[in-house]
């Protein structure tokens, strides 16, 4: 019965949320492992259709493949089931914790840890945009509208999403 | 209930604008929740991401669930995470459907060769808002430095970075008498 397979993609799923620090890309070969060997519900080739359109779509690429994986195998409710699964571990632990961590952040010893911690993270987001930047900025085009993104949020003061929105269309039109 | 919808409709905005990755969530986080509504401020943000790195999952989905918790307990919990993951769900049910399936053309790409830029320059310019959340000493410039060298060129894990900065932090700021409210920018 369907109902067997539903709860095989959120066990599946709930063990790839689990284990996956770091993020999206950290993910991928977890979900390969569980999907296409372990289960063999897709192919590969089909896997690596699934990866290319969840990195274009918004949205964390977890949560993309998983909806994308879930719905090839079992429509809607695989779509749901795939999702649920892989969000639910890291929602209860952030729950869990966010409840804890505000019963002692008024301790001297947490303030100063996250004083020592805060410079770290800011260096952790440059270096995303470091990494982002080595396969984003790859020709004087998207140098150019890097800069005409950074003029226009800083100067003209548009909101980052209209900057999306604008520049995907002068990649339309450059490219 | 009418402010539990504003910060669904909030992280529905920014879950269906987050191209590129969890990193790419922060400016739009940083422009609609620390200035535009005010809900949460720089340094508490930072603190957020830094949990966020640290538990298993998607950043994204992490960071909204911590900021909803932070704003309106649970039920924030709830309706900010689910405003992040909405939009995804609904698109890639779309795709999956009418069989969208190979994206290899050339109006796609041109788009994304487009965006992708822009990220950057996003995730750059959330940087230098968010300095405001820490204060401004050398351990901090050096710790940050050898963030970027460590994350960049020896791909170090995160969570160790945020680990030992942890401890550092603990030490350092052991016996300074520390005032929240002197970071100011």
């Amino acid at each position: 019965m369907k109902m067997k397979l539903i709860l095989d993609i959120f066990i599946s799923f709930l063990k790839i949320g689990a284990f996956s620090f770091g993020g999206g890309y950290a993910m991928i070969p977890f979900i390969e492992k569980e999907i296409a060997y372990k289960n063999s519900w897709i192919s590969l080739k089909e896997f690596i259709d699934i990866i290319a359109v969840a990195e274009m779509t918004p949205g964390p690429i977890a949560v993309n493949s998983s909806t994308f994986v879930g719905y090839k195998i079992a429509k809607f409710w695989g779509a749901l089931a795939g999702t649920f699964g892989v969000v639910i571990v890291s929602f209860i632990l952030v729950s869990i914790s966010a409840k804890y961590l505000s019963e002692f952040k008024d301790s001297k010893i947490i303030k100063n840890v996250f004083m020592g911690i805060r410079p770290a993270v800011l260096g952790l987001i440059l270096s995303a945009a470091i990494s982002v930047g080595k396969t984003a900025i790859v020709d004087l085009k998207s140098l150019i509208i890097a800069i005409i993104v950074l003029f226009s949020i800083l100067k003209l003061k548009i909101h980052p999403i209209l900057s999306i929105v604008i520049s995907g269309i002068l990649g339309l039109i450059v490219y | 209930m009418k402010e539990l919808f504003k910060l669904f409709i909030t992280f529905f905005k920014i879950g269906a604008f987050t191209f590129g990755g969890g990193y790419a969530m922060i400016p739009l986080i940083e422009e609609e929740v620390v200035e535009k509504n005010k809900w949460i401020d720089e340094n508490e943000f930072l603190d957020i991401i830094a949990l966020a790195q640290s538990i298993p999952g998607a950043l994204a989905v992490n960071s909204s669930t911590y900021i909803g918790y932070r704003i309106y307990g649970f039920k924030g919990a709830v309706v900010a995470c689910l405003g992040a993951v909405l939009p995804s769900f609904f698109i890639i049910l779309m795709v999956a459907k009418f069989l969208i399936n190979s994206f290899n053309n050339d109006f796609i790409d041109k788009i994304f060769n487009g965006i992708r830029p822009a990220v950057v320059s996003l995730i750059l310019i959330a940087v230098f808002k968010l300095k405001k959340g820490i204060k401004k000493n050398t351990f901090s410039y050096l710790v940050m430095g050898f963030t970027v060298v460590l994350i960049t060129i020896f791909k170090v894990h995160p969570i160790l970075i945020i680990v030992v900065s942890g401890f550092l932090g603990y030490y350092l700021y052991r016996g300074v008498n520390t005032d929240e409210d002197e970071i100011d920018s």
